[in-house]
């Protein structure tokens, strides 16, 4: 960690305009999880279709995609990386830092109001809240590691983690059983249900693969992106 | 033109001859060809055609799955022996709609962003072309390209199905109509993404928040179907419709055409709904559109 480079991450990814942008996220979950309660509508279901469908399989990974590949790709993509890798810090280091920053962030864009969207829809019983929440946390911190790997490794990093984030997890996923394994939102479902109360989520994958796979993921995506941006090569756009 | 007078030159030594400032006196094709040029240049370069091979990979990727979709569709439904394509035309484009959007969020920052953020908008304007014509090129480049998109893979459906000798009076009318929806969804896409694209000056942000305002509008129309009752059967749920643009499409050509009104399609629910929806596809469409031109005003 390093303060400085944090704190100019943090004004790079909330200054301006761009943190009202953001909200957005939260605004959405929150304004349908109080429609959604006024309809009196199976609780249950509900829950799943806003926490699990629209919470952790859409705005969680748009989120993670918009603020892994924001901490860093843009820097790369205009250039100004280069006063911040020409100081005498470790590569690893600035990664370090800016996954940090991004992972804050994430959990207090999307986990925060997972939880009380959950609150919200179903109220503390069950565990479920705190389910879905503890999904959102685990699984906003892996997609802010490999978002910010692909930005490191791409300049298409946003379509190349939109590709794999809907096409694969919502399109292939839906499909093929096989592919939901490889999914970061069935992990962090997976993680979900072991909070929860039993047989209050589903999710396709075991905890005792999920929990290594998403620590695994996460290093592996670290560890990559401070390999990668140790040789990083400027090149400009086509 | 007067040419300034002949210098006097020195006999006998290396001499520069100056023969002044000659303006250029030929025929200028003038501001109808620049626009029409920034069309084509756009609409090649929403395909990555004259751009790196890297940027190529993408759209013809997504415009060779969709052709290859719909080839195995034809190859199945002949297989099958059946006298009906196993999906129709107009089910086809919503279904593989994810893959639109993709494509639509990818290329629209590509039209726009690039010229906002290395400031040759500027450049353009130095040109006989006024800002209205920057818009307009832009807008039908990336309509046409949608287009191409859409129209590709329904083509190949359609002569699928004339030479395997299904109905041909049939799926030409179901061809056409879907000819419509693909009108729609491009001018109604274009028209939003460019506007967003126009808003961010850098690409990956833009692309990210053209995806998701139409994915999450998406689901979040699909929640509020499931709230109001929609997956039971009540007509009325289908007016969620209104939050997302692809269901505004979808459900105004259902019901125009008489498509899926067995329930398990969205649909507008009344005549009343389909005028409706019907305007608010054109405001959104115009709105977009006018703050776009807005948006240029000042650059």
């Amino acid at each position: 960690m390093n303060p400085t480079v944090a704190r100019l991450t943090v004004r790079g990814l909330l200054g301006r305009r761009r943190g009202i942008l953001l909200l957005v996220v939260p605004a959405v979950l929150l304004v349908i999880s109080l429609l959604a309660r006024g309809s009196g509508q199976d609780k249950h279901d509900l829950a799943a279709s806003i926490l699990g469908q629209l919470s952790l399989g859409t705005l969680v990974p748009i989120l993670g995609l918009v603020v892994g590949t924001g901490v860093i790709a843009t820097e790369i993509d205009d250039g100004s990386i280069v006063y911040l890798l020409s100081k005498p810090l470790p590569r690893w280091q600035i990664i370090t830092t800016k996954l940090a920053v991004a992972i804050a962030t994430t959990w207090a864009f999307a986990a925060l109001p997972t939880l009380l969207a959950g609150l919200i829809v179903y109220g503390p019983g069950d565990g479920l809240a705190v389910g879905y929440a503890v999904g959102a946390l685990v699984s906003g911190a892996v997609y802010s590691a490999l978002f910010l790997l692909l930005g490191v490794a791409t300049r298409h990093a946003v379509v190349a983690g939109l590709a794999y984030a809907l096409v694969w997890e919502s399109l292939v996923g839906n499909y093929v059983d096989g592919a939901r394994t490889l999914s970061v939102q069935q992990w962090g479902l997976s993680v979900a249900r072991s909070v929860a109360s039993d047989g209050m989520i589903n999710s396709d994958v075991a905890l005792g693969t999920a929990v290594p796979l998403l620590i695994g993921v996460a290093v592996a995506a670290t560890v990559a992106a401070s390999v990668k941006l140790a040789g990083l090569t400027l090149v400009s756009e086509e | 033109m007067s040419l300034p007078p002949e210098p006097r030159t020195a006999p006998d030594s290396g001499v520069i001859h100056n023969i002044g400032y000659r303006g250029y006196q030929g025929p200028r094709l003038g501001r109808s060809y620049a626009t029409r040029s920034l069309f084509v240049q756009s609409l090649r370069g929403a395909y990555g055609l004259g751009r790196s091979g890297k940027s190529k990979v993408l759209p013809m990727l997504i415009l060779g799955g969709l052709g290859a979709i719909a080839l195995m569709i034809v190859t199945a439904t002949l297989i099958a022996k059946q006298q009906k394509l196993l999906m129709d035309y107009t089910a086809f484009l919503s279904t593989f709609g994810l893959l639109i959007t993709i494509f639509l969020a990818a290329q629209a920052p590509v039209l726009m962003s690039r010229d906002l953020r290395h400031n040759t908008v500027p450049l353009y304007f130095s040109r006989p072309i006024t800002r209205g014509d920057y818009v307009r090129a832009k807008f039908a480049a990336m309509t046409a390209a949608m287009l191409i998109l859409m129209v590709t893979p329904l083509l190949v459906l359609y002569i699928g199905a004339v030479l395997g000798k299904l109905p041909f009076g049939t799926n030409t009318e179901h061809f056409l109509y879907a000819l419509v929806a693909a009108v729609l969804y491009a001018v109604l896409f274009a028209a939003i993404a460019l506007l967003i694209a126009a808003a961010t000056p850098r690409r990956g942000f833009g692309v990210a928040a053209i995806m998701g305002v139409l994915v999450v509008s998406n689901i979040l129309a699909t929640i509020a179907f499931g709230i109001n009752g929609g997956f039971e059967g009540r007509d009325s749920a289908n007016w969620v419709a209104l939050l997302s643009p692809q269901m505004l499409v979808e459900s105004v050509v259902n019901r125009t055409f008489g498509l899926g009104g067995d329930g398990a399609v969205i649909h507008a629910p009344s005549t009343f709904a389909a005028v409706v929806f019907g305007v608010e596809i054109v405001t959104i469409a115009v709105l977009c559109y006018v703050s776009l031109l807005r948006r240029y005003r000042k650059i």
